[in-house]
């Protein structure tokens, strides 16, 4: 395979993004749709080309394609070059990122018709995509923060894609600033290790830490500084408040975001980087503390929610933290096989609630209901999502979040217990958004709804084709592939883990019909017995009030910055015009030399170079 | 003595000037155009010295060496070499758009472009000159034509501003000629190429090396501006005609970080090592309480020159981190802060006569009126924050590595991440900035508000395509640059 493939892997989306943004946008304005059709042209040669690498991979000893390196920039005794990586982690993940991008943009097609800035659209789409694959291939951390960096700006102009909405307008900043302040950890790690290593070749840093140069307490700070930057990316608890309001973009954008690119990019750094992170326990506990942690936490919010996207908001937020549980307990493998079935299952819970959007023109579930005999195919699509997240034998979600469970069991039996836990909640929580968006009657939707009719085929199309991967995703060798093993299909079935993952999910399914589809039970009173929890719950644990309340306007921009700005006001130019005011008045005495005249003084300064000229020439 | 090429750049904006004040009718329009065509003509000179311009030498280019005075030894000497001649081509090209930006300006059109041009001129002097005497007299002109343009053609408290801006000024040449005289009297020779080879120091005394290097020192950190020396900064760029402001924040403040590596760092190797660490705190002061600072402006021009203070401290931490990676980033970062802050300010010029608002928060909803400002603006902001792939990360990300690698001065690892602590909150005043003026629902009030016209959307866009093409390919000015830090850091003797 000739080394071009890979660049164009990354090129096309790119040109495609060049020729809507200098060609389309300025010249055939009334022929938007050329921007959808070139944007799934090159992102669909993008994915042939992927599948292309991954055969060469899967070929290729020990699954690595030597690739040649160009040199970008030296300066002084530094020398940067610019290379790709084709090992089977960027293999695979070239896959999830063009095959997800790919059914997003043939949706969008159906979702965003009609749309004023459909040619935008499509084009940040395509940079958007380009900069993840750019992340994926990158083969050295410098030129893996500059896509990182990309794909925070095409989440920033997609997350504010209808800038008119000032929340729109409002979580785009947030999302952006938020993440920043995860990728100036990862920025000073990147500084570190190349003052300690000279290098920013990620397979040179793998050497060095296995042969023991690079360990201690240097590799612990740097892979801390690097996990920083994943917990941006990918909204980890204590920076996760950006994701849930990134749903004022368009909900495919939200497909994208969730499933493939964003916030997968800081589960894939972490991965990237596994070998480092493997020779430091501090920094492998960390990993596997927050994203247990995160799992639980951003679960039971979800729990409470009312709006769809925000339940899968949150619901991505846990499933991240899975992802990142399963690095931390050392499952590489099924970390990115986690991450690979939930880019499926979790675009497809996003197209259907952009579908269940177009028909009732609401999120709010509490607003529809019924919506199973009006829309029989976004139902069927988002049953089969539902239970793979929820992790049901034999849909795909169930075989990564096993090798997880399996994982922590055998590393960190707490977390394990908070992960179980979490099985249970996931459960719950989407089965509750299912039973009240489709079962039971229709609650009237939004007051301008036309009445309800299922989406268009271009939206059914890339939904089905998505409920099928979220079937058999998990059927593949991708775990073996990635270096961990495989169970049987009926075999797994055998071990009292997954038995036991099972009841709980099935109970998780239970309590959500008991209480919002057979009404067994009365929900109200359940809220009533728990209403501090439920108050906590809703309010998520009022940390977008304590962050950008208390932190960001009381203490930093009205407190500590207020005090620079009076500082700057007050002492540094009130001792300036001080001073200057005390020699206005002593220049009153001698005022009459004084012209005022500006160009007098420049005379008097150029006569007074000339007098010191004259008076070397004199005495020197 | 070769083709005197410097002496016509510089003195091409200077014949252009006289030729306006000769001009019997004094036409706005032809003005204008006389104006256009001398900086144009500096513009495609410098450019084509650029491309001759040989990068495997790293002493001075270009060379024009006559006795000027001789019984002082004054001499007319100019050269460039890699670190003057990107500040060459960022003053031509900036000179030259300025005129652009200016073309609206009908009142005293002709004592504008005049001055105008005068300025540009004292500015190029400064950047070519080899000569501590000739450096400081075109130091000096600056200063009348800088006074006259914003306290005549300004907006708000303008005489305040230049008058405070004069007296800044002032002080700091002042003690800057003191420190010349001084290092005369002990050397005997302006010459700035001999005065760095000589390796004073020892001679000097430390004492008396320290006295020189903080007068000469003080002179430039008023220019660039350093913490607490800055108050001037902010009122000068915001009362000054948006053509003025260009030319504060893209050229003119950049004399000092030059200077500072010119005749500081090159002459006081010693000095400059000991004094280090001092230097470095007040860097990450600046770019910490600059950035503080600009979250808080509520003038959406006011904003912009503020964030020239925390960005500037960027090139005092490299400068004084003293090595040959930071050096080189702190010159890239001249450049590229230059250019990025110049199309600021272009752009919140063209808001600025368009809507007759300046403040951020009776603005917004601009984007529908006016998207290609807004195109524009974005891609200014993105490399005001150092997004990769513009030339403001090329250059801050040279400035951090170099520094945080460096090893003169102790615990500069933590002084340097304090400094990318601040990418955090320049990201935070760029995009709540871009937010309340662009975003949200359009207002009433700006109906009929229009987007760039033709000659606007060239001066935009070509300073946006350098900014691009800097962050995409730095080498082609890292390997100039890298040749003129090259003998500067080989004097430290690291």
């Amino acid at each position: 395979m000739p080394p071009e493939v890979a660049l164009a892997i990354i090129l096309l989306p790119f040109f495609s993004f060049v020729i809507i943004s200098f060609v389309i946008r300025p010249f055939l304005k009334n022929r938007p749709q050329l921007s959808g059709y070139i944007t799934i042209a090159s992102i669909g040669a993008s994915l042939l080309l992927s599948m292309w690498v991954l055969i060469e991979v899967i070929k290729a000893p020990g699954h690595v394609l030597p690739m040649p390196d160009y040199q970008w920039l030296v300066v002084g005794d530094i020398a940067i070059s610019i290379g790709v990586t084709l090992d089977s982690l960027a293999a695979v993940m070239l896959i999830v990122v063009t095959s997800v991008s790919l059914l997003v943009q043939i949706y969008s097609q159906g979702y965003m018709h009609g749309d004023p800035g459909y040619s935008r659209y499509f084009a940040f789409m395509s940079l958007f995509t380009c900069s993840m694959l750019g992340l994926v291939l990158a083969d050295n951390l410098l030129f893996l923060y500059v896509f990182w960096e990309g794909v925070g700006l095409c989440s920033y102009l997609l997350i504010g894609f209808w800038f008119h909405k000032p929340e729109a307008a409002r979580a785009a900043t947030k999302a952006f600033v938020v993440t920043r302040i995860g990728d100036f950890g990862f920025l000073a790690a990147i500084l570190f290790l190349f003052a300690k290593t000279g290098t920013f070749d990620i397979g040179e840093l793998h050497q060095l830490a296995l042969i023991g140069a690079l360990g201690g307490t240097v590799l612990t700070w740097a892979a801390i500084g690097v996990f920083s930057g994943a917990v941006g990316k990918s909204a980890q608890f204590p920076l996760h408040t950006w994701l849930p309001d990134a749903m004022e973009g368009p909900t495919p954008v939200s497909a994208l975001i969730h499933a493939a690119t964003m916030v997968a990019a800081g589960v894939y750094l972490v991965a990237r980087l596994f070998p480092m992170f493997a020779h430091s326990p501090q920094a492998m506990i960390t990993v596997a503390i927050i994203g247990g942690f995160t799992a639980i936490f951003a679960a039971t919010i979800g729990l409470v929610m009312n709006d769809i996207k925000w339940v899968l908001a949150y619901s991505t937020i846990s499933q991240l933290g899975y992802m990142m549980l399963g690095l931390g307990v050392g499952g590489l493998a099924v970390g990115i096989f986690h991450l690979f079935n939930h880019a499926f299952f979790k675009a497809l819970l996003f197209m259907g609630a952009g579908s269940v959007n177009h028909a009732t023109g609401t999120f709010d579930i509490r607003e529809m209901g019924g919506l199973r005999k009006a829309m029989p195919w976004t139902f069927a699509t988002f049953l089969i999502a539902s239970l793979s997240i929820a992790g049901i034998w034999p849909l795909s979600g169930f075989w990564s979040k096993e090798g997880i469970l399996a994982h922590a069991w055998a590393h960190q039996p707490i977390l394990f217990f908070l992960a179980m836990a979490t099985v249970f909640l996931t459960a719950f929580y989407m089965f509750r958004v299912l039973f009240l968006t489709f079962g039971g009657e229709y609650r009237g939707g939004s007051s301008d709804a036309h009445p309800l009719r299922e989406s268009p085929l271009v939206m059914i199309l890339p939904m089905a084709l998505l409920a099928i991967l979220s079937v058999i995703s998990g059927w593949l060798p991708i775990s073996g592939f990635l270096g961990g093993e495989s169970h049987g299909f009926f075999s797994a079935l055998a071990s009292p883990l997954a038995l036991v993952s099972l009841l709980l999910a099935a109970l998780g399914i239970l309590l959500a019909y008991a209480l919002y589809s057979a009404r067994w039970l009365s929900v109200e009173s359940l809220r009533q017995t728990f209403a501090p929890l439920h108050t906590l719950f809703s309010r998520k644990y009022w940390l977008d009030e304590l962050y950008e309340r208390v932190f960001v306007m009381r203490i930093l921009v009205d407190g500590l910055f207020a005090a620079c700005h009076w500082f700057d006001d007050q002492v540094i130019d009130g001792a300036v015009n001080g001073i200057a005011g005390g020699t206005v008045t002593a220049g009153r005495v001698i005022r009459r030399l004084q012209t005022g005249q500006l160009q007098a003084y420049g005379l008097a300064i150029f006569i007074g170079i000339l007098a010191i000229v004259a008076c070397f020439l004199i005495f020197g | 003595m070769s083709f005197p090429y410097l002496s016509i750049i510089i003195f091409l904006p200077l014949m252009g000037a006289i030729a306006i004040a000769l001009l019997p009718r004094a036409e706005p329009r032809r003005v204008k155009l006389i104006a256009a065509f001398f900086t144009l003509l500096a513009f495609l000179l410098s450019a084509a010295l650029f491309f001759m311009f040989d990068r495997s030498l790293d002493g001075p280019q270009f060379v024009e060496q006559a006795s000027w005075i001789p019984s002082i030894n004054v001499q007319y000497f100019l050269g460039v070499d890699g670190l003057s001649l990107p500040m060459l081509i960022l003053t031509t090209m900036l000179g030259f758009l300025a005129v652009l930006v200016s073309w609206r300006i009908d009142r005293r059109a002709r004592e504008y472009f005049a001055w105008l041009l005068v300025l540009e001129t004292g500015i190029l002097g400064v950047f070519c000159s080899l000569d501590l005497i000739l450096f400081f007299l075109f130091w000096e002109v600056e200063i009348i034509p800088m006074y006259l343009l914003i306290s005549i053609w300004g907006t708000g408290r303008k005489e305040y501003s230049a008058m405070k801006f004069v007296i800044y000024t002032l002080l700091g040449s002042a003690l800057m000629l003191a420190g010349i005289l001084l290092l005369y009297s002990h050397a005997g020779t302006f010459d700035m190429v001999a005065l760095a080879q000589m390796g004073l120091e020892p001679a000097l005394g430390s004492l008396l090396a320290t006295a020189i290097f903080f007068l000469l020192f003080f002179g430039y950190a008023v220019k660039l501006p350093v913490f607490p020396f800055h108050t001037w900064l902010p009122d000068a760029h915001t009362d000054a005609p948006t053509a003025v402001s260009l030319i504060l924040a893209g050229i003119l403040i950049k004399m000092g970080g030059y200077a500072m590596i010119r005749v500081c760092v090159s002459i006081f190797p010693e000095t400059s090592q000991t004094y280090a660490p001092l230097l470095v705190a007040l860097a990450v002061v600046s770019v910490l309480y600059g950035a503080a600072v600009t979250l808080r402006q509520r003038d959406l021009k006011r904003l912009i020159a503020y964030s020239s203070i925390s960005h500037m401290g960027y090139v005092l931490l490299g400068i004084f981190a003293l090595s040959q990676v930071s050096m080189t980033g702190a010159t890239l970062q001249m450049f590229s802060h230059g250019i990025i802050t110049g199309l600021l300010f272009a752009l919140v010029g063209l808001v600025y006569d368009k809507t007759h608002v300046r403040s951020i928060p009776e603005l917004g909803g601009l984007a529908r009126r006016m998207p290609i400002i807004l195109v524009v603006f974005s891609v200014a902001g993105l490399a005001a924050l150092g997004l990769p792939g513009t030339s403001g990360f090329a250059a801050e990300f040279l400035v951090f590595l170099g520094s945080f690698r460096s090893t003169v001065v102790s615990g500069i690892q933590i002084y340097t991440i304090l400094g990318v602590l601040g990418i955090v909150i320049t990201a935070g005043y760029i995009l709540w900035m871009l937010q309340r003026v662009f975003y949200g629902p359009p207002k009433a009030q700006y109906e009929g508000v229009l987007d760039a016209d033709r000659l606007e959307r060239f001066t935009i866009f070509s300073l946006a395509a350098v900014i691009m093409l800097i962050g995409i390919y730095p080498r082609i000015l890292t390997d100039v640059i890298d040749m003129g830090i090259l003998p500067i850091f080989g004097g430290l003797g690291l």
